[in-house]
């Protein structure tokens, strides 16, 4: 399984194997890593599990939609050009070895 | 920010929905380190509502993903989570909580979370095998094994629900009617452009309408349904009625405390009850919403609950605001994405942005020149863009809105790009 590491704002690394077909989100919900509030559930409505990720990175993630980006324009903490919703980032196996860095906060 | 010295020591929190759930996580995420009970009545951890009618209806993801956290979260919290119980009596002189399981709760501060149930219509038959409803957990599994069996859908009630539901039988092929007493689907919620948009995106993957009727009686044989009476027409074929014709808060136990209910909890515009001890927030809360003109309001959605629950948590740790959210929800039905930034109800005008014909627009909803809130259908940007600029208390004419070459983007921008 592809193996993606999460680092709190606090810098806490929390590492997960997830499955193929999950999304970055929902593998930090269900193992109970902190920093990623996922409001909506993943409907990619509320912009509360946005991540940062490794620059060199962005290129193995799904492209980003219209809906994401213009979410994105709302994050509680700023935007960067690496900035993605993470309900989003449907793990596939070119993912393998993702870095994504939680921002300080989800929401106001 | 740490808890204030006001902080009350113990919070129990009645309701373990949405914004049960958020007190909970908010207040730990603030700083609080006093004790936390959190009761609810179904025997399940706490978990998400929207996917129940959409992806955990169709088989798409199971409990596990429902959940909002695993059960170590609530440990490592120190969070004491009541599963299947219910409060029967609130004691505001002693601050004291019984619940059903006989237990009782004191309280610094009480939390009323309690939602809001089916709407059951007292109907001749209702009670038959085969009428179901779509709200919680058990009765979705019941529903997901009753629809892979069914033949003969109707349903009850063209809201969110039904047309979720509708969506995701028809995805099954299964033949299904809806009942609809109002003339259009939504009604209650959406203009009529979105309405007649939507009907037709339902009616053209083979769903049946019949508007402006009102279910009659629910007829079977040995218990079991079979068919739904329509007054002044026929006898529609059913061995499965979903009944979605909305909710009714559950303000009882507040009622019978003594605290003021007109269409759900009263609460003033802090969330509080006029007892200062106990506050209200999501389904079961009516309050003076500054996006209604302050008018009591009470919503159904998972964003007034959360929202709610963050205002709460800000005032029990010391930093008191009124509470001022936009309110915004959606559905998604089949291959249709409604989402609704703002409260659109008593608008006079509208505007349309973008195709209506080509399922890829919005409509600005206007009450005078004033924009109320806007219906975005398969415009996940809009709606992102409309939530800004209402929560900004920006306005942009209608003119504008229809404009597509007109930036929504830069409208609505909070901050510099």
């Amino acid at each position: 399984m592809p193996r993606v590491t999460y680092i709190a704002h606090n810098g806490k690394e929390t590492i997960l194997d997830i499955a193929i077909g999950t999304s970055v989100m929902q593998a930090a919900v269900l193992n109970g890593v902190d920093g990623i509030v996922a409001e909506c559930g993943g409907s990619c409505m509320c912009a509360t599990c946005h991540v940062y990720v490794t620059e060199d990175q962005l290129s193995h993630c799904p492209e980003m939609e219209l809906g994401e980006d213009a979410m994105l324009d709302g994050t509680a903490s700023p935007r960067q050009p690496n900035s993605r919703l993470s309900c989003q980032l449907v793990v596939s196996a070119q993912m393998d070895g993702l870095v994504v860095r939680m921002p300080e906060m989800q929401t106001e | 920010m740490t808890p204030g010295p006001t902080s009350p020591r113990r919070v129990v929190i009645l309701g373990a929905g949405h914004g049960g759930f958020q007190l909970v996580a908010s207040l730990r995420q603030g700083g609080f380190d006093g004790e936390i009970m959190l009761v609810g009545d179904e025997p399940a951890l706490p978990y998400q509502r929207p996917p129940l009618s959409k992806d955990y209806l169709s088989g798409k993801i199971g409990l596990d993903l429902l959940l909002m956290r695993p059960e170590a979260f609530y440990r490592d919290q120190r969070v004491e989570y009541l599963a299947g119980c219910r409060a029967t009596k609130i004691d505001r002189a002693a601050r004291k909580v019984r619940l059903d399981s006989g237990q009782t709760l004191g309280y610094d501060h009480l939390v009323l979370a309690t939602g809001a149930r089916n709407r059951v219509p007292p109907l001749p038959g209702i009670q038959l095998d085969g009428v179901c409803y779509l709200r919680d957990l058990a009765e979705t599994d019941l529903l997901r094994e009753r629809l892979a069996a069914a033949a003969d859908i109707v349903v009850i009630g063209a809201g969110f629900i039904g047309l979720e539901f509708a969506a995701v039988a028809r995805a099954r092929g299964k033949p299904v009617h809806i009942v609809e007493l109002a003339d259009r689907v939504m009604g209650r919620v959406v203009c009529v452009d979105t309405s007649r948009y939507f009907a037709a995106a339902h009616r053209a993957t083979g769903v049946e309408f019949t508007f402006g009727a009102q279910a009659e009686s629910i007829g079977g044989a040995n218990g079991k349904v079979d068919h739904v009476k329509v007054k002044d027409g026929g006898a529609l074929p059913a061995d499965l009625v979903v009944v979605s014709i909305g909710v009714v808060p559950n303000a009882e136990l507040a009622q019978s405390a003594g605290l003021a209910v007109a269409n759900g909890i009263v609460v003033d515009e802090r969330l509080s009850t006029a007892d200062p001890a106990i506050s209200a927030i999501g389904d079961c809360a009516s309050f003076p919403c500054r996006h209604a003109g302050g008018a009591p309001t009470r919503l159904e959605a998972v964003q007034n609950a959360t929202d709610h629950a963050r205002c709460v948590v800000d005032r029990l740790l010391g930093k008191e605001r009124p509470y001022t959210a936009l309110p915004w929800f959606w559905s998604e039905q089949g291959e249709q994405r409604l989402q609704i930034a703002g409260l659109t109800n008593g608008h006079d005008r509208v505007a349309v942005r973008g195709r209506i014909d080509n399922g890829d627009f919005s409509v600005f909803c206007y009450a005078g020149d004033r924009l109320l809130g806007i219906e975005s259908i398969n415009r996940p940007a809009d709606h992102a863009h409309a939530r800004r600029l209402l929560a900004a208390g920006r306005q942009i004419s209608p003119e504008q809105a229809a404009d597509e070459s007109f930036d929504l983007r830069a409208a609505a921008a909070t901050r510099a790009p």
